[in-house]
């Protein structure tokens, strides 16, 4: 007995030149925020971008970019909408606003069934908005998806680092690539992060202050652009672009 | 048609299982379609006719389908899964990610969401048959 989904994977990733996963140790660091805003950011620099949703039972990049009323077309296999320039993915298109309550196997499944009939097409960069930790998404991921580079965001909270140190062992262990680390929502002067980070060998990406404003540009992708949330995650795009 | 992707995927499966095993033809492939899936045979069976390579030339294709059997993690609970009980756009969500399930479909005895999907999840290549090089 054969799972055929599997071996169509690398099929449809075939034209994608960079995958890369905004994860981190943590929930409620704002990855969605960068993971969003990055790809808007490459998109706008000319760059041909994909954004996915990974996150199935808390989803939220659709809400960050506003997006509502569009499904995927169907053309032998689905084919992600254009959305605000970007080639956008989420299970939200098939669970609406209902919660989708699902296990480990569950999500796994899932995964792998949306890797197997997404055309994707020729893309610069794929974007891979994740769940928080090592879970299954992570660790299907590195199984399906060898080439995929991590960028890990963090807060300023000891809390929160403590876990990147954990993720970013699992990922050396894996020799999984990770481009480096962003501090979110800084609220203080403290450059211990950065210090950590240096001590860990990881690159420290950019600092992105808390602003207040970001709240208030959720759904609205031009207004998000022009926050301080953006011009830190401009930092990322630029590295990620000459760099990786 | 999604039934086109899996298509894809199940020639490039049973190509790579007759490549391992040295077959010069295959003769018969056996794909499992559980019935949560909602995949109608007719267009897969055409989409694989459609997407086959030369090494195919006379194979056969035998969908065999499976009722999807769900049990409540709640209760314990063991039911099948029927399409009737929910809309069309339920049903496709469900067909294009079976597990959107969990979202629409409810034990019918406790009304809980989590349950396992025992057996009828989706599409597995059972078997390929073939000619083997001398």
């Amino acid at each position: 007995m054969t799972d055929p989904r599997i071996g169509i994977i690398h099929e449809r990733m075939k034209e994608i030149t960079k995958i890369i996963a905004v994860s981190s140790g943590k929930g409620g660091v704002g990855k969605s925020m960068v993971a969003s805003t990055l790809a808007l950011i490459l998109a706008r620099k000319g760059c041909k971008v994909g954004l996915f949703d990974l996150d199935f039972t808390s989803p939220s990049t659709h809400v960050v970019l506003g997006v509502g009323g569009i499904r995927p077309k169907e053309e032998k296999g689905i084919v992600p909408p254009e959305v605000l320039g970007l080639k956008y993915m989420s299970i939200t298109y098939y669970s609406g606003d209902l919660a989708a309550p699902l296990r480990g196997t569950d999500v796994s499944n899932a995964l792998i069934e949306l890797l197997s009939i997404t055309i994707w097409g020729k893309l610069d960069y794929l974007i891979l908005d994740m769940p928080p930790g090592i879970g299954d998404v992570t660790l299907d991921l590195i199984r399906l998806l060898p080439n995929t580079r991590f960028l890990i965001v963090t807060t300023s909270s000891q809390l929160a680092f403590e876990t990147v140190k954990k993720f970013v062992g699992l990922l050396e262990e894996m020799k999984m690539p990770v481009i480096g680390v962003v501090e979110n929502m800084k609220m203080n002067n403290s450059d211990d992060i950065h210090l950590q980070a240096d001590k860990l060998g990881l690159k420290f990406l950019a600092v992105i202050p808390y602003d207040a404003e970001v709240e208030s540009a959720i759904g609205d992708a031009e207004k998000l652009l022009g926050t301080a949330l953006a011009n830190g995650v401009k930092k990322i795009a630029l590295e990620i672009m000459v760099r990786n | 048609m999604h039934e086109w992707a899996l298509a894809e995927a199940i020639i490039n499966a049973a190509s790579e299982i007759a490549d391992k095993e040295r077959m010069k033809e295959i003769t018969k492939v056996t794909i499992r379609v559980g019935e949560l899936q909602m995949i109608e045979p007719e267009i897969l069976k055409f989409a694989l006719s459609q997407t086959k390579t030369e090494k195919f030339k006379r194979a056969k294709f035998e969908l065999q389908t499976e009722k999807a059997r769900l049990k409540c993690r709640k209760c314990g609970h063991t039911w099948f899964f029927t399409k009737k009980k929910i809309d069309e756009n339920e049903q496709e969500a469900i067909h294009f990610v079976p597990e959107i399930a969990h979202t629409y479909v409810k034990c019918p005895r406790c009304g809980s969401p989590d349950f396992e999907i025992e057996e009828g999840r989706g599409i597995v290549l059972q078997s390929v048959k073939g000619v083997r090089e001398a």
